[in-house]
């Protein structure tokens, strides 16, 4: 190993770690992409700095550009990394109910946060973002929801490490936010063998972050092309937290919330299967969460329920 | 009768109700029979041709039914089925 010459050139290069004493079914191997060994702790770094790198080469960034980004914590956090060493001005557009380690990684970057309604979910903060992009020129949006870019870094970075590490893959299993990790991982595992399976793991939102005004609201990422997936399957917050405790206790894994909610829908597939190997990502470490006391609390608690924690 | 879950957005059609009971066979006769009952349904979870809106996704017991035989699914009388609105998730 030698020294790298920026903490960017750290992004990328996460452990793949098999996950025995944890896998439900003896048959099936299960092993864990950990993304939270990345340098602002997420998965997000690798898209993040995708997203500024399209910015810079379509030259969209001038002396008064202002990033502007709709984030429910991840994506912000790492694009203001980014643009901390760059040099670039980020404002992120975030739910008012996230954990409160979000917001303080996004001002220790010296990022602005801009509130929206946590009521309504990251349909609001898209929402918002896009108009705010609409009304004033100095806002340039990197829109991980509608860029290329995004599942783009994991076509060229994450999906070549799983197979590196695990040319055996059968089966990929990821949280659906953007769809950018599903579509880019998916699309270069088939590339190594058409037969992989590709599932998606998504929160079951609570009613008080579900304030639509009507269904016209309702938002498909652009990036998403669900014909690409195998299946989407719905998980609680309450089995998320559940199951993130599960794999500290049996493996040591510290883990955040959403990847509780994916182990539980590999779980579920695992048992299904006959034999075969199946790779879930884990897109974040436990660290942001722990102000909600997630390893002790009732995981029924009804206020888990009121906040963002995916 | 099985139960079905009815997100915020669309009780207003319903009564104001969290869960309903409807009847059907199939995912599609289930969701036919709930907008039998609840006809102000019927616009907001089909499309002129009788498919899924685009923006309304029916799980049957926890899996997205577009993955399984769409409105052909097979269903019970102990299976849960919920509907949600299609929404961003959190990145």
């Amino acid at each position: 190993m030698t020294a790298s010459s920026s903490l960017l050139d750290t992004i990328g290069n996460t452990p793949l770690v098999e996950i025995s004493r944890f896998a439900p079914n003896p048959s099936v191997r299960m092993l864990v992409k950990l993304e939270g060994f990345n340098p602002t702790g997420s998965v997000k770094d690798r898209v993040a700095l995708y997203l500024v790198n399209a910015l810079e080469r379509d030259g969209r960034l001038g002396p008064d550009s202002i990033i502007l980004e709709p984030s429910s914590g991840n994506t912000g956090i790492s694009l203001a990394l980014i643009c901390r060493i760059r040099g670039y001005r980020l404002a992120v557009v975030m739910p008012d109910n996230v954990t409160r380690e979000r917001r303080q990684m996004l001002k220790m970057y010296d990022a602005s946060i801009i509130d929206s309604p946590g009521s309504l979910g990251s349909n609001g903060a898209v929402e918002l973002a896009r108009r705010m992009a609409a009304e004033d020129s100095r806002y340039v949006m990197a829109d991980q929801y509608a860029n290329a870019a995004n599942p783009l870094a994991h076509y060229e970075t994450t999906g070549p490490e799983i197979i590196a590490d695990c040319p055996s893959v059968d089966v990929f299993v990821a949280g659906l936010g953007t769809g950018g990790t599903l579509m880019g991982v998916g699309r270069r595992l088939r590339e190594h063998n058409p037969a992989v399976r590709v599932y998606a793991a998504e929160p079951m939102p609570g009613e008080a972050v579900q304030g639509l005004r009507s269904l016209e609201a309702g938002f498909v990422p652009e990036i998403l092309d669900p014909d690409a997936l195998d299946g989407r399957f719905l998980v609680t917050t309450a089995e998320s937290i559940e199951t993130m405790r599960r794999l500290t206790a049996t493996e040591g894994v510290f883990a955040g919330v959403s990847s509780g909610g994916v182990l539980a829908v590999a779980s579920r597939i695992a048992a299904t299967m006959e034999g075969g190997t199946l790779v879930a990502l884990l897109a974040d470490g436990g660290w942001k969460y722990l102000s909600e006391d997630l390893w002790r609390r009732d995981p029924d608690d009804d206020e888990l329920e009121t906040l963002n924690l995916w | 009768m099985t139960s079905v879950r009815i997100p915020p957005v669309l009780r207003v059609h319903v009564g104001g109700q969290k869960e309903v009971d409807a009847s059907g066979a199939t995912v599609g006769d289930l969701l036919r029979d709930l907008v039998a009952r609840s006809p102000g349904l019927g616009e907001q979870l089909f499309t002129a041709d009788g498919s899924l809106h685009r923006f309304v996704n029916v799980y049957l017991n926890g899996q997205d039914v577009r993955y399984l035989k769409v409105l052909d699914t097979p269903v019970g009388e102990r299976d849960a089925v919920i509907i949600l609105p299609a929404m961003a998730g959190g990145a």
